[in-house]
């Protein structure tokens, strides 16, 4: 306990002192994927940013060690519970995901494109979206609920057989009006407190506000393990819970909203590694 | 009930021998982003200020500025500028102004407006992630502004 004051009271002494920039570390995944956690800004963004940072280069020593080994990420837990339901059987078509996919590893290279234009559905989808498109429509199951739990978690896996590889989600073509509206979300200020997702992550990033380290908010490390809760949270229960403490009314996990919002916030951070299941406060 | 409520407010009025009159949160008037009158009607009391400042439920001002004075609250934020010596920098009448709307003195400014109750973008009933219902009131009430004024007047550099 006098350990845990003292170390508190040097992070308020540091934090006074100095100003609390990004580490300089880099993350090698179990010892043999490097992850890129900082990059030259994509393209769109280069007006606003020279580079980007993954919000692991923001977070304490001990939360950034337990990211880098799958032993130690209590994310993983979540990842194999999802990869025991890829194998099963659900619904009335009696298929699995395996059963049209095979081995998850198969599906390296899919997460870091989404949210992507779905030709059929003639908009934007998220990759819990396809998801549920394969559960209603091919396996006779029933639709997930947005960032609940199975959803989350078979997210997470579909993630973890792609960390390493670059975020790249299209801006252009069909996808450009959601991205627009996505980008017109995130420079609005909302709420009594009237805040917008670029005061605090474009303009403020490397800052303290309260005890709270601001990162630039990316999302290439989603789905997140998060110590406050203890399970996987998706990017658009994040999103409601910055926007609910900008004392705003919020939109729904799984809105338009979101998913534009989820679009636009992931093109900021194209050319990062897809990281989840990452490590957060 | 009313007349009891009106009857106990002007008892007040007469102990603290003021007429005070709050100036409602649409009714204020800012002169080049700073506002002469006190909003409550009343004098500040820099103690209670000081506790608004450093209190998570109330103003909250150190989350974004550090305050030497208040280095017995933790965790103070790096977002605005510092308040060490606001007191120098600043006319009460300027205080006032930028604790009640910080955005009519400085255009864009990202701190929050205290003291303001429309305009805003999908306003929420606090921090429920509900919509604004008819509770809706400003972030400070007249004399919480009035007090924080009163505190940040002396805070002046040695």
């Amino acid at each position: 306990m006098k350990k845990l004051t003292g170390a508190i009271l040097a992070t308020v002494f540091t934090t006074t002192l100095a100003s609390a920039e990004p580490v300089d570390d880099t993350l090698i995944l179990n010892e043999e994927t490097p992850i890129v956690t900082r990059t030259a800004a994509p393209a769109h963004l280069s007006d606003a940013l020279d580079e980007v940072l993954s919000g692991w280069l923001f977070r304490g020593t001990e939360t950034r060690a337990m990211q880098s080994d799958d032993f130690d990420n209590p994310g993983m837990i979540f990842v194999e519970q999802a990869m025991e339901a890829w194998e099963t059987a659900d619904g009335t078509a009696g298929k699995s995901c395996s059963s049209c996919h095979n081995e998850i590893e198969s599906m390296a290279g899919v997460k870091p494109t989404y949210p992507k234009w779905d030709e059929n559905a003639g908009s934007v989808q998220t990759l819990q979206m396809q998801m549920n498109e394969c559960r209603t429509e091919r396996m006779g199951a029933e639709a997930w609920g947005y960032d609940k739990g199975p959803a989350i978690n078979m997210e997470a896996a579909l993630s973890s057989v792609s960390r390493g590889m670059p975020v790249n989600v299209a801006i252009d073509g069909p996808a450009q009006s959601a991205w627009e509206q996505g980008k017109e979300l995130y420079y609005t200020r909302t709420g009594q407190l009237e805040l917008s997702c670029a005061n605090c992550h474009e303009d403020n990033y490397g800052n303290m506000i309260r005890a709270d380290h601001l990162s630039q908010g990316q999302i290439n490390g989603f789905p997140v393990y998060r110590l406050k809760n203890t399970k996987l949270n998706g990017a658009h229960s994040r999103f409601k819970g910055c926007i609910r403490d900008t004392r705003a009314e919020t939109y729904a996990p799984g809105s338009d909203e979101f998913i534009a919002l989820e679009l636009y916030v992931a093109s900021r951070g194209n050319g990062l590694s897809v990281e989840g299941p990452s490590i957060r406060n | 009930m009313k007349n009891c409520f009106i009857g106990a407010a002007i008892g007040a009025m007469i102990a603290t021998g003021l007429h005070a009159e709050e100036v409602l949160p649409t009714n204020v008037a800012f002169n080049d982003g700073a506002i002469e009158q006190s909003l409550s009607g009343a004098p500040g009391d820099p103690n209670n200020g000081r506790i608004i400042v450093g209190d998570k439920g109330q103003g909250n001002c150190v989350a974004c500025h550090e305050v030497t004075d208040l280095a017995d609250v933790p965790f103070h934020g790096e977002i605005g500028p510092m308040l060490d010596g606001a007191g120098d920098r600043w006319s009460e009448a300027e205080l006032r102004g930028i604790v009640a709307n910080a955005k009519i003195m400085f255009e864009g400014s990202m701190m929050p407006s205290f003291y303001k109750t429309e305009g805003f973008i999908r306003p929420g009933n606090a921090y429920t992630g509900e919509a604004a219902d008819d509770t809706f009131g400003p972030l400070l009430s007249a004399q919480q502004i009035e007090d924080v004024v009163a505190y940040l007047v002396t805070l002046k550099e040695e």
